[in-house]
């Protein structure tokens, strides 16, 4: 009786993830629905040196950790015990910071008795659209960032097949560092966006498109073609407006990922698109797919809400219960593994 | 009172087991390792050693630092979470206090020292004083030949403990000659039975406010700071 029982017992799945600036904790029932979702994010802190520092990261993840854990099992009015397996970030991201996470995450699942299984920063990011809606494979998933971008191709559950990615700069490192260039705050991103929709588009910037059939994306050219652009109007006493910068920029970046993504959708007949990583907040570039892929047959395209595009822990927790239902564990020797592959 | 202490606040890593108020098992390494990899395996293997499950533990005690940002933070996020978790107090002693205790049972004054690199060094002044340890002069991040001249100022033999002694010799002796004891025995590794022992007594603090002992600022901030002085 307690056999057949077990099979239809809910699961609950704790998530910590303290990979870049933001500490948090999820709790997730069964892959797919958010019990507790908590982050405390430290963009202010970093605010005013213009960019993450590591070690100031690592130090809020450490004055927080407790806190959090704390907040997220009252949120879901939990305690431990309801608990079947912890989830946390083993990488990639910043070394110092992944360690607070991984260390508390080996702590709770000692302390109580608990299964660990560590969780690629990525998976979560993709697997954060679950909590909206069951995957169809193949699946194919643009994840976009401060640090990534990738196109991942997935047949079933938890495999990962990465098709394309960048040779250079991460489309979000673009981002940021234009914005930092047209003298934006920090993080400049949703600056760039939001000025790229007040003007239009002035410029033709270069498009990396690369061999014939890559996947593989560029942003380095683009980038130093806006740099150039602007110190060449300087020079020249041309004035030049921010925010016609900010759409022929925004238009070059998101025509590749777009067009590119189309592609590989084609060719590999997918049944869902995933959109996934921080850069899937941008405005512009979720127009854009969703006109790019309005009228297509049969196929779906996800993008999450604003607050799971971002670092958060629910997405561990998602793509966690995928890894320890697999049968995936981490041992006590588990560490941070800044370099990761997926 | 069964008693977990971690100090991975340095190079040496180190665990102990108060079993019944007693140090049933300690563990002591001085190699260059990554705690993250060793810390939590070595609690296992003591606390299983000494039959003692997670829920039997009624108090944890940590070494907060100074020393190396990482290291602490290793043994600091194990020791809150697993205080926090099973609900029981928490304890941290400096990591330089702890390593004070080694020179206990020394009538001279106690000097216990981490390198901090670029002939800096974290450290502090320790006596023992009617069987405790009193902090006699402040911890700090200093030039090591800038605190040497001023324990020159104090008339009295110091004890000299580090793991980084080495480096640090030529120095301590040029400048304080006779008045520097340098122990020649083992006695340069903190011991994790002591800050076990130690912590049965000592007032516990609130788990999520405990931070770390840096005894310095993050480089980023000491600079941002510097830039704000200077406009
Ligand atoms: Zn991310």
């Amino acid at each position: 009786m307690g056999e057949i029982m077990s099979e239809y017992q809910d699961q609950y799945i704790l998530g910590i993830e303290t990979s870049c600036d933001e500490t948090a904790v999820a709790i997730v029932k069964n892959g797919r629905e958010l019990i507790a979702n908590v982050v405390a994010s430290q963009i202010e802190s970093h605010k005013r040196f213009g960019g993450v520092v590591p070690e100031i990261a690592s130090r809020h993840h450490v004055e927080q950790v407790t806190m959090v854990l704390e907040e997220a099992l009252n949120e879901a009015e939990m305690t431990m015990d309801d608990i079947d397996a912890i989830a946390v970030t083993e990488g990639p991201g910043l070394v110092g910071a992944l360690l607070v996470g991984v260390n508390a995450a080996k702590a709770l699942a000692f302390a109580h008795n608990k299964p660990l299984v560590g969780v690629h920063h990525i998976a979560g990011h993709i697997y954060a659209n679950r909590l909206l809606k069951e995957f169809e494979f193949p699946l194919l998933s643009l994840v976009v960032s401060g640090g990534h971008t990738e196109l991942i191709l997935m047949n079933e559950h938890g495999s990962y097949d990465v098709i394309g990615e960048t040779r250079d700069d991460a489309a979000g490192e673009a981002y940021d560092k234009v914005a930092r260039t047209l003298q934006l705050p920090y993080p400049g991103g949703p600056h760039i966006d939001r000025l790229a929709h007040e003007g239009e588009v002035t410029i033709d910037f270069p498009r990396a498109w690369l061999e014939e059939g890559s996947y593989d994306f560029s942003f380095s050219g683009l980038k130093s073609s806006v740099i150039n652009t602007l110190h060449n109007a300087k020079q020249k006493n041309i004035e030049l407006l921010p925010e016609n910068i900010a759409a022929s920029f925004q238009e070059s970046v998101i025509d590749v990922l777009s067009t590119k993504t189309h592609k590989a959708a084609q060719e590999y007949g997918v049944k869902q698109v995933i959109v996934a990583g921080g850069v899937a907040a941008n405005k512009g570039l979720r127009a854009k797919l969703e006109d790019t892929f309005a009228g297509e047959e049969g196929l779906e395209l996800l993008i999450p809400p604003l607050h799971l595009c971002t670092d958060n822990a629910a997405m561990i927790a998602a793509a966690g219960t995928i890894a320890f239902n697999k049968g995936e564990r981490s041992g006590w020797d588990m560490n941070a593994n800044p370099g990761l592959p997926l | 009172m069964n008693v977990l202490a971690i100090d991975t606040s340095n190079q040496p890593l180190g665990v102990a087991v108060l079993k019944n108020s007693q140090v049933v098992a300690e563990y002591t390494k001085n190699i260059k390792k990554n705690h993250s990899v060793q810390l939590m395996p070595v609690i296992n293997q003591l606390m299983s050693e000494a039959g003692l499950q997670p829920s039997e533990l009624d108090r944890i005690a940590v070494a907060n630092g100074p020393g190396s940002f990482t290291g602490i933070r290793i043994g600091l996020t194990t020791a809150k979470t697993l205080a926090w978790s099973l609900n029981i107090p928490i304890v941290a002693m400096s990591s330089l206090e702890l390593l004070a205790y080694n020179g206990f049972y020394s009538n001279s004054l106690i000097c216990p020292f981490f390198d901090a690199r670029r002939g800096q060094v974290y450290t502090g002044l320790y006596q023992n004083e009617q069987s405790e340890l009193r902090l006699e002069k402040e911890e700090v991040n200093i030039l090591m030949e800038e605190w040497l001249k001023a324990l020159k100022e104090y008339d009295q033999p110091i004890m000299f403990l580090s793991h980084d002694l080495d480096a640090h010799r030529e120095t301590i002796v040029n400048t304080l000659g006779e008045q520097a004891i340098l122990p020649d025995l083992p006695v340069h590794l903190p011991q994790a039975g002591v800050l076990a022992k130690v912590a049965m007594t000592k007032e516990p603090v609130d788990v999520h406010s405990l931070t770390p002992n840096y005894l310095r600022l993050a480089e980023a901030e000491a600079k941002w700071i510097q830039k704000q002085q200077e406009s």
